[in-house]
């Protein structure tokens, strides 16, 4: 895919014009220092607010310290053990699991489906596009909000529900269904993001393909598996990528819907890490589960991007 | 794009075979889409109307059964009430302020960074383009306790500082960068030749040539970086500990009786506040704004 190559466009064409100035200010060594200049911002900030932060969680991880008990003490690797013992830890898991697997999974699906179904030749399309895709800017708490109440006992899904004689669960009090209704509610929000990258893909694939295809007997779905499926594969992965680590992201849903409940049902790692942190005041173990939730990122990520070689097209 | 410019569907047949492949699908194919994208709308569409019309109805009925589909007795009363129990006013000014401060600032950062990346060739570019990079892969939320103990040190907790710096300058800003890089690079270099014959350094190619020519990008930053600063919750609920400091979507939980149940009709009026504004800039600039987001690079 394009978007990592390493490489550059335009090479710095300016050659140094002797005479005119000393040699140490040529304007090759001008443009290096621009280039440096225009990137310092970015960098800076990357050194202050991402990998010193990243430092110091792995620094904070080896050590006991709650801000309530007072006292900051190096403790080895207790809170790692702490981390493999933690009885409540095998549930976060996979509520974390259960979340992400289920959220990626119906976002890149519908995503495709709605793409696909605003690709036909039909007027009103971009009607349909506004309205799949207006979620995005309705504010996330509002939103979620919104839903809670859609979602209580008495609310509005089970009096539709109601109205056509079903009798619908609590769903934010049962522990599957929670996790469903948040799933659902966070992939509502959000799915026209990927919808609308995954339709300029699909109309980026050219016309012809189709047609040779079809000349030579393809019929649709093997022209959807042979030809779109390829073509747009690159615009799968980032989308993927994205989604995944979006999924490990998801905080305000949970404290808005379910608090992390019912029981720990719904309680996923950022949840438990804000808990731990934030609530309990125990920084050492926040920290040390900021450290495995890095680590799930690091390693879902680089398998994704092993897995391209598989069945990722490259168009260059 | 206009819907008549739209490619012909993947499962649409080729001209050889059957005559509908020329107008589309046929009638009653037509039918059965139609009825599938308006039950497929119901959901996407529906929380928002619910919103915007229950914060004009009585708490009582917001309840009623079967809803009422308009509002009985439409009052503006619980968006009066939205600004007593709550220094609602302030909370919405610093929702918007943050959120310009922070699209103007990833636009400024962004798009330098991604013009040096893009069009300068410096010495160790790629070693430092990748340490950009890893920001995609350390979230805030991974960092969020060590970010806290710094901006703690510094004083700078129950201040709007951490949520203006961490996302201009930290890992939020490098999806923007990305997205700026690769329109860069996509830009022919022919573009910049004039500037260059008048004598235009890299800040004059910048600022007179690169960035006029990339509105399309700079557009989809600045929608990315609004509604991403314009949602943050974590760090305001993590930071701020002051109700006037307080951003929208932290406030709009806030609204609870004495028992700590929500106070549905003044939550939702607030709510309708936060969204209405956003979503109606949506509507109105939507071709912009999808437009935007779908090609800028991102197509991979």
């Amino acid at each position: 895919m394009t978007l990592l190559r390493n490489d550059t466009a335009a090479p710095g064409r300016e050659q140094s014009r002797p005479g005119r100035r000393p040699a140490w200010w040529s304007a090759r060594r001008r443009d290096r220092l621009a280039g440096y200049l225009f990137i310092a911002p970015q960098l800076v900030g990357m050194i202050l607010f991402v990998l010193l932060p990243l430092g110091l969680m792995f620094w904070y991880s080896f050590h006991d310290w709650n801000v309530l008990a007072g006292g900051f003490t190096f403790s080895g690797t207790e809170n790692y053990e702490r981390l493999a013992q933690d009885p409540a830890l095998p549930g976060v898991l996979g509520a974390t699991a259960a979340f992400s697997v289920g959220l990626v999974a119906l976002n890149l699906s519908l995503a495709l489906v709605l793409a696909i179904l605003l690709n036909q030749k039909l007027r009103g399309t971009i009607v349909f596009r506004t309205i799949f895709f207006s979620p995005v800017a309705v504010t996330l708490v509002a939103w979620t909000i919104v839903w809670r109440f859609l979602l209580q006992d008495d609310g509005g899904i089970n009096g539709l529900l109601s109205t056509l004689g079903v009798e619908g669960p609590n769903w934010l009090r049962g522990e599957t269904t929670a996790m469903i209704a948040v799933v659902v509610v966070q992939v509502l929000k959000n799915v026209g993001l990927n919808m609308v990258l995954f339709l300029a893909a699909l109309q980026g694939v050219p016309k012809e393909l189709y047609e040779a295809s079809t000349i030579d007997g393809a019929n649709a779905w093997i022209r959807f598996r042979r030809i779109t499926m390829p073509m747009i594969s690159p615009t799968i992965l980032l989308t993927s990528i994205i989604t995944v680590v979006g999924s490990l992201q998801v905080f305000a849903q949970i404290d808005v819907l379910t608090s992390g409940g019912p029981g720990t049902s719904t309680t996923v790692l950022v949840y438990y890490l804000y808990q731990n942190a934030f609530q309990f005041h125990d920084f050492g173990y926040g920290a040390a589960l900021s450290v495995l939730l890095f680590a799930i990122v690091l390693v879902l990520t680089v398998i994704q991007w092993q897995m391209r070689r598989k069945w990722v097209v490259h168009e260059d | 794009m206009k819907t008549e410019a739209l490619t012909p569907s993947p499962t649409g047949a080729p001209e050889t075979k059957t005559r509908r492949l020329t107008t589309g699908p046929s009638r009653r194919a037509k039918l059965v889409l139609y009825g599938l994208l308006c039950v497929l709308a119901v959901p996407f569409v529906f929380p928002t109307w619910w919103m915007v019309t229950s914060s004009l109805k009585s708490a009582n009925e917001i309840f009623a059964f079967p809803p009422s589909i308009l509002p009985v007795d439409p009052s503006l009363s619980a968006y009066g009430r939205v600004f007593e129990f709550a220094p609602f006013a302030a909370q919405y000014w610093n929702s918007m302020y943050i959120a310009a401060i922070v699209t103007v600032g990833t636009l400024a950062v962004s798009s330098l960074a991604g013009y040096a990346f893009a069009r300068i060739r410096f010495p160790g570019h790629n070693l430092l383009f990748l340490v950009v990079l890893v920001g995609l892969l350390i979230p805030s939320e991974v960092t969020i306790v060590p970010l806290f103990q710094m901006f703690n040190g510094l004083g700078l907790v129950d201040t709007h500082w951490p949520l203006i710096l961490v996302p201009v300058f930290g890992a939020p800003s490098v999806l923007a960068t990305l997205i700026m890089r690769q329109f860069f690079i996509a830009l022919p270099a022919e573009v910049e030749e004039a500037g260059r014959m008048d004598g235009l350094g890299r800040l004059g190619l910048y600022w007179r040539i690169a960035l006029p020519l990339s509105r399309p990008a700079l557009g989809a930053v600045a929608i990315f970086s609004f509604l991403h600063s314009w949602n943050l919750y974590l760090e305001p609920v993590v930071f701020l500990s002051t109700p006037e400091k307080f951003t929208l979507p932290q406030a709009l939980t806030q609204f609870t009786d004495a028992y700590g149940g929500p106070m549905w009709d003044v939550q939702l009026s607030a709510a309708t506040m936060s969204a209405l504004p956003v979503l109606i800039v949506f509507v109105l600039a939507q071709r912009q704004f999808v437009e935007g987001l779908a090609h800028t690079g991102l197509k991979g």
